[in-house]
């Protein structure tokens, strides 16, 4: 079928901005992804998937531009022992990062894969995210791997001592960056990968997972607080039987972020959980979409996503279970909640699930709502003072999605930084 | 020490008045209770002296140690002394009650310029106040009132007002739906804070809390008002006889 002309004309000048890396065992992926991106089409507003969201800056020619942040304290995970890997505007910067060699893990520069005919990662690189093209079509993902230069290729065969920190620090305010990660864990290995930083003024990131049987991946993102970056994200997660997968994303600011979760379940008794928490403010925009779909038996996905919004902020969320035919004794969870500080705040929601087996157990909820006033009441009658109350409760609304993350000190710092962020703004 | 006057409020939504010219005095070091049938008043003239939105106040003044409290937010009242044990204390999902309580404590010391409690004298502090109104650790653990029963509520009251030490305590039916063992472990939390410098106002239906916590003055509030004052002898009366008889006197 034929695009429709505008859509046409402007995935064609996209297109005709970027340039496609040659050479390596990744090329025929790359070439196949840019057919893919110009068969669908970017997106533009009367995409259903779209509806909610503006896809317009997100798919133009060149990045808006975005003001660096002076954040005057140090970035996230600072103090943790972690093996960082740098990225400044979306370019690989070896003087910042750590050496790669850890035990237990592979790191590689997705750009030497250019000159590489042979390597794993080409069985993965495009291939989770080609599959994440059905039901619903994700054009920039796919744009993202044809053109993505940098990025890194992360393979998980033991037990790394401490979590790989991807950094990615935001210089120019003209900066329009495109990142692809593979992520490869082996049978019973498990590692811990954070992520942080704004990036770029635009930022485009896809992160493709492949989880064998019995292994574990931890994955907690702080996304910038640059007010004016604009980013979208594919996270594409395969899992194999018991294995698991934890996902925790902090959203502080930025003016549009679209996060897509694509998870599959292709073996039994394995475990997702996708959560997010988010804290917005004035022209701040943050899409939450999610596509969990089970193809196996007896496992256990769960959605949790919070949202505070305040000055007229909007949240969206969009989030899909499908339970497969035989795809007996799911437990499909999905919670999605804002924090409505204001009346000019807007939280829209579309839950969707979809079940084709029958001895299934699937929930999900949507609400939006103010704070709770008797609480706020309680806490200012024992001497809080309004401003710490509201916090407090907050922080509190926010709990249930940082409770997702396992490990303690990394929950601790999450609520630090939320806790911080919040009393400042007041 | 608590001076009310001539007190009119009115619900600030709906045309409904609720309290109709409240006269009180609570003295320092004094016991004051106050009984009287249900939808009187009670609960809404202990909401108005903390601060409570949705309240009209249409005539009057509430005072502590001479400062008027009406004009005052919630939290500025609370650190001018003022405590009020919930009715119906409010359940926080996802505030912890050790952070709650800690939380509390040390806003009402830097509104007061004192300095901050440290987390490990503030944590030995809690932990005997704790015990002897057997909270255990798992409580002080567990979200605001979450999952509480209603005498852990009511008991997690009263630990907060040993941890805050008010200058004036109201307690709203505080003993409502308490056994009689939880009842005695509040009266001898109330008990221990009586003092010199501290009033109370004992809001209840039940003689049984005010044979363990001796009143020093009893009210009677019907339809928004104080219709008769006296000794612990008219609780005793209300015991016996009901409030008919006192309120049919009164007409
Ligand atoms: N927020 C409110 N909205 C509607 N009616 C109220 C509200 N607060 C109090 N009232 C009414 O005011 C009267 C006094 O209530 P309350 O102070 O709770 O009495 P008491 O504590 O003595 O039982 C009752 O008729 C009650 O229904
Ligand atoms: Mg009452």
């Amino acid at each position: 079928m034929a695009l429709p002309e505008l859509k046409q004309s402007t995935t064609a000048a996209r297109l005709a901005a970027l340039s496609l890396p040659e050479g390596g065992c990744l090329e025929v992926a790359r070439r196949a992804a840019l057919s893919r991106v110009q068969s669908m089409g970017l997106p533009d507003r009367r995409d259903e998937y779209w509806k909610y969201t503006r896809p317009d800056t997100l798919t133009a020619v060149e990045a808006p531009r975005a003001a660096v942040l002076e954040a005057g304290e140090a970035p996230m995970f600072a103090e943790f022992d972690r093996l960082k890997v740098v990225f400044v505007d979306g370019v690989f910067d070896a003087e910042a990062s750590d050496d790669l060699a850890l035990e237990g893990v592979t790191i590689e520069r997705l750009s030497d894969l250019r000159s590489k005919d042979i390597h794993w990662a080409k069985d993965l690189y495009g291939v989770l995210e080609a599959r994440g093209q059905s039901p619903v079509e994700r054009p920039l993902a796919a744009l993202n791997t044809a053109f993505a230069e940098d990025g890194v290729v992360i393979h998980v065969t033991g037990s790394p001592s401490k979590p790989i920190n991807l950094i990615y620090v935001h210089d120019s305010d003209s900066s329009d960056a495109i990142l692809h990660h593979v992520v490869k864990v082996d049978s019973g290995a498990e590692a811990t990968i954070l992520e942080n930083g704004p990036a770029a003024s635009r930022f485009n990131k896809a992160m493709e997972i492949d989880i064998a049987d019995g292994g574990t991946l931890h994955l907690v993102r702080a996304q910038g607080r640059d007010h004016e970056r604009r980013a979208a994200t594919h996270l594409f997660a395969r899992l194999g039987s018991e294995s698991v997968f934890k996902s925790f994303t902090l959203t502080v600011n930025g003016v549009l972020t679209r996060n897509e979760a694509i998870v599959e379940f292709t073996g039994d008794d394995a475990v997702a959980h996708v959560a997010g928490a988010c804290v917005g403010d004035g022209d701040f925009h943050h899409d939450d979409t999610v596509f969990i779909t089970h193809d196996a038996v007896n496992c256990e996905s769960r959605q949790v996503f919070k949202k505070v919004l305040r000055n007229g902020a909007t949240g969206v969320f969009q989030g899909k279970i499908l339970v497969k035919p035989g795809a007996q004794k799911t437990d499909g969870y999905q919670i999605s909640q804002s924090l409505l500080l204001d009346d000019d705040s807007q939280f829209l929601a579309k839950p969707e699930l979809e079940i084709y087996a029958d001895d299934v157990a699937c929930s999900h909820g949507s609400t939006s709502g103010a704070i709770d006033e008797d609480g706020l009441f309680y806490l200012r009658s024992r001497g809080v003072p309004e401003g710490e109350a509201t916090d407090l409760m907050t922080l509190a609304f926010l709990a249930e999605a940082v409770q997702e993350i396992d490990s303690d000190e990394i929950a601790a710092e999450v609520n630090e930084r939320l806790h911080g962020w919040l009393s400042r703004r007041r | 020490m608590l001076e009310i006057k001539n007190l009119h409020v009115k619900l600030e939504e709906e045309d409904k008045q609720i309290l109709k010219g409240v006269n009180l005095t609570v003295e320092a070091g004094k016991v004051h209770a106050i009984m009287g049938p249900n939808g009187s008043g009670k609960s809404t003239l202990s909401y108005v002296l903390s601060g409570k939105d949705g309240y009209e106040v249409t005539e009057g003044s509430a005072t502590l140690d001479g400062e008027e409290l009406l004009d005052l937010e919630p939290e500025e009242r609370a650190a001018l002394g003022m405590f009020l044990a919930f009715q119906y204390p409010v359940e926080i999902p996802g505030v912890g009650n050790m952070t709650f309580l800690r939380t509390a404590v040390n806003a009402q010391r830097k509104a007061r310029d004192e300095e901050e409690l440290s987390a490990s004298d503030f944590l030995k502090v809690v932990r005997e106040k704790a015990k002897t109104l057997q909270i255990d650790a798992e409580m002080l653990k567990r979200p605001v009132n979450v999952g509480f029963s209603g005498g852990e509520k009511k008991r997690n009251e009263i630990l907060q007002m040993a941890m805050l030490e008010p200058k004036m305590c109201i307690l709203d039916e505080t003993d409502s739906g308490l056994d009689v063992d939880a009842m005695k472990l509040v009266a001898d939390g109330v008990n221990a804070l009586r003092d010199e410098g501290r009033g109370f106002l004992v809001i209840t239906h039940y003689q049984r809390l005010l044979d363990h916590i001796k009143p020093d003055v009893v009210h009677i509030m019907a339809a928004g008002r104080i219709v008769k004052t006296g000794g612990p002898e008219l609780a005793l009366e209300v015991e016996n006889n009901g409030y008919a008889n006192i309120l049919a006197e009164v007409e």
